[in-house]
């Protein structure tokens, strides 16, 4: 599949069931996550990537009824025997819609050092910075720190989420449809985010939108009615997929 | 079928439009009545009690004469009895409504319970007096006093408590929950920085309107035994001879603003309806006070407050 250097694994699913009660949503999945690369998710509405996407960071374990089966290798991410918090600590997130909490914008950014015990002023002051400024954000929010993070532009909002994900050095950052609630210039500076993480950190990324898919992402899977069709470099599932499912969709034939 | 005719849609448009306003004058008489209840029920107690309205009222003990009898041992009893029953209340509703929203697994036991919770702010008041006549006056051996009070008062309130916690809990968006968990926050954090506070405007609001209605119960109260007749306040702490501790006026006999009031309709001295009008537009103006605090929280928590 790969035809130069073949990047590092960083974690992999393997034969990845899951179910919502009786409703299994995802089914045999296996696809490989390399490391410090982006790999885009992409299917109609009710394909199950998302769903897939939040058992990365065990988020269905929240409610009730859900079950899982087979695995997520490598960082072990759903062996039985792994706290779901010892997972969401090394695997970030950031949502559809953007989730500031209703506190300052630095407490926001803090939050995360703060639930692992840090309380030091100085070291919380500069993870914070470095945060902000990893998440493009900091010259616009350098002078209001203090300032309530839900009265920021929805654009800003969605940054400060990212620099929350990226205070607390995730090796994995999970991006659920990041652009869908934000205007196109927001979207860009989102994208072009992806683009300078990827250096530091691997990300998956659920998106509605196939230029977006594109443009940012190194790899791409196409899942459709709970299954992985097709997995590939992102170029080669553009220019040439190899599953007709694939090529209708990418085509806009359907979804 | 044929169009209707200029005149018949008008006709049609007519006939709604009489019944928009038939419900309307409805509407506004049914309003005005129940406006009208209190209006005059507060204003007969004031055009009553209004020669009752010196600082002395405030200030005196209960009396056999009428003109000379005040509210200071009632009041001050009201405002201690209270003072238990937050106490109480508060910590158990808040916990029991913070357990059931984000701890308690959904199955037939919590839809028990909270069938259950809900029944409990409908039991009457008066089996909840007999209840704690039992339990904290004659088993835990408190007595008839204002601790025993504040207890039973904080049985009665502690399913609205717990109802109006479980609300506002409802309230805070899945988003936020799920933001907090992303991270790697344990349940209890995730309670503490944001579920906790975030719904501290709604519980407050709950745990006022619980204790403006305890404030205002009788049957409870009489059933465990508050004096009617009482001239002396509980010791203050660190006072008297030998100095009372702490928390010793927790065990004093006591007596609050609704005894007194039922104490004073039922003298046959007309003299002392003055009293209990008097009583009883102070006892209302505590109970529309503590709603007025209710609202300011409310407004100004919920102004930092937003997703």
């Amino acid at each position: 599949m790969q035809s130069q250097e073949t990047p590092t694994l960083k974690a992999e699913a393997r034969n990845l069931n899951f179910f919502y009660g009786q409703m299994q949503a995802l089914k045999k999945i296996n696809m490989p996550v390399y490391d410090k690369k982006v790999t885009a998710l992409i299917g109609p509405s009710g394909c199950g990537k998302s769903t897939y996407l939040r058992s990365f960071n065990r988020m269905h374990d929240l409610y009730p009824g859900n079950r899982y089966e087979g695995e997520i290798r490598n960082t072990n991410l759903l062996a039985a025997d792994v706290d779901p918090i010892e997972v969401r600590m090394r695997v970030g997130m950031v949502f559809q819609k953007p989730n500031p909490f209703p506190k300052s914008i630095f407490e926001n950014v803090a939050y995360g050092l703060r639930v692992r015990g840090e309380n030091n002023r100085r070291v919380l002051d500069d993870k914070v910075e470095r945060a902000l400024r990893d998440a493009a954000i900091w010259e616009e929010v350098k002078d209001r720190l203090p300032e309530q993070a839900p009265n920021l532009s929805g654009g800003q909002q969605q940054r400060l989420c990212i620099a929350r994900a990226l205070a607390t050095d995730p090796e994995l950052l999970l991006f659920d449809e990041p652009t869908s609630a934000l205007d196109p210039i927001a979207t860009a500076a989102i994208e072009e985010l992806i683009h300078d993480l990827k250096k530091r950190v691997t990300i998956l990324i659920v998106t509605h939108n196939m230029q977006q898919a594109a443009r940012v992402s190194d790899y791409t899977a196409y899942m459709f009615l709970g299954e992985m069709i097709e997995f590939g470099k992102t170029d080669e599932i553009f220019i040439k997929p190899k599953d007709k499912r694939t090529e209708d969709y990418i085509t806009g034939r359907m979804g | 079928m044929k169009a209707l005719t200029t005149e018949e849609i008008r006709a049609v448009i007519a006939r709604g439009k009489l019944r928009d306003n038939l419900f309307k004058a409805l509407g506004i008489f049914c309003l005005s009545f129940a406006l009208l209840v209190i209006v005059a029920l507060i204003a007969d107690m004031v055009i009553k009690g209004s020669e009752r309205f010196t600082l002395d009222f405030f200030l005196n003990f209960a009396s056999r004469r009428a003109t000379q009898a005040g509210i200071l041992s009632a009041w001050v009893g009201s405002l201690l009895v209270m003072f238990v029953t937050a106490l109480a209340a508060v910590p158990l509703g808040v916990a029991a409504g913070l357990y059931l929203e984000e701890y308690a697994k959904r199955n037939w036991i919590t839809t028990v319970i909270e069938i259950n919770i809900t029944n409990l702010a409908a039991v009457p008041s008066i089996v909840y007096g007999l209840l704690a006549l039992g339990i904290f006056v004659y088993q835990f051996g408190f007595g008839q006093s204002i601790l025993s009070a504040g207890l039973t008062l904080a049985l009665l309130i502690l399913p609205i408590i717990i109802v109006s916690t479980r609300e506002a809990i409802r309230a805070i968006p899945a988003m936020i929950r799920e933001g907090s968990m992303a991270v790697g926050a344990t349940r209890w954090q995730t309670c503490r920085y944001h579920i906790v506070p975030y719904a501290m405007p709604g519980i407050l609001t709950g745990v006022i309107i619980g204790l403006a209605r305890a404030i205002g119960e009788t049957a409870p109260i009489i059933t465990i035994g508050a004096l009617t007749f009482i001239a002396f306040l509980p010791p203050a702490p660190f006072a008297g001879e030998p100095a009372a501790g702490l928390f010793d006026w927790v065990m004093a006999p006591f007596t609050v603003m609704p005894i007194q009031i039922f104490n004073w309709t039922s003298r046959p001295d007309p003299a002392f309806e003055v009293n209990a009008a008097a009583a009883g537009f102070v006892l209302m103006a505590m109970v529309l006070s503590m709603n007025a605090v209710a609202i300011y929280l409310r407004y100004k928590m919920r102004k930092n407050i937003k997703w």
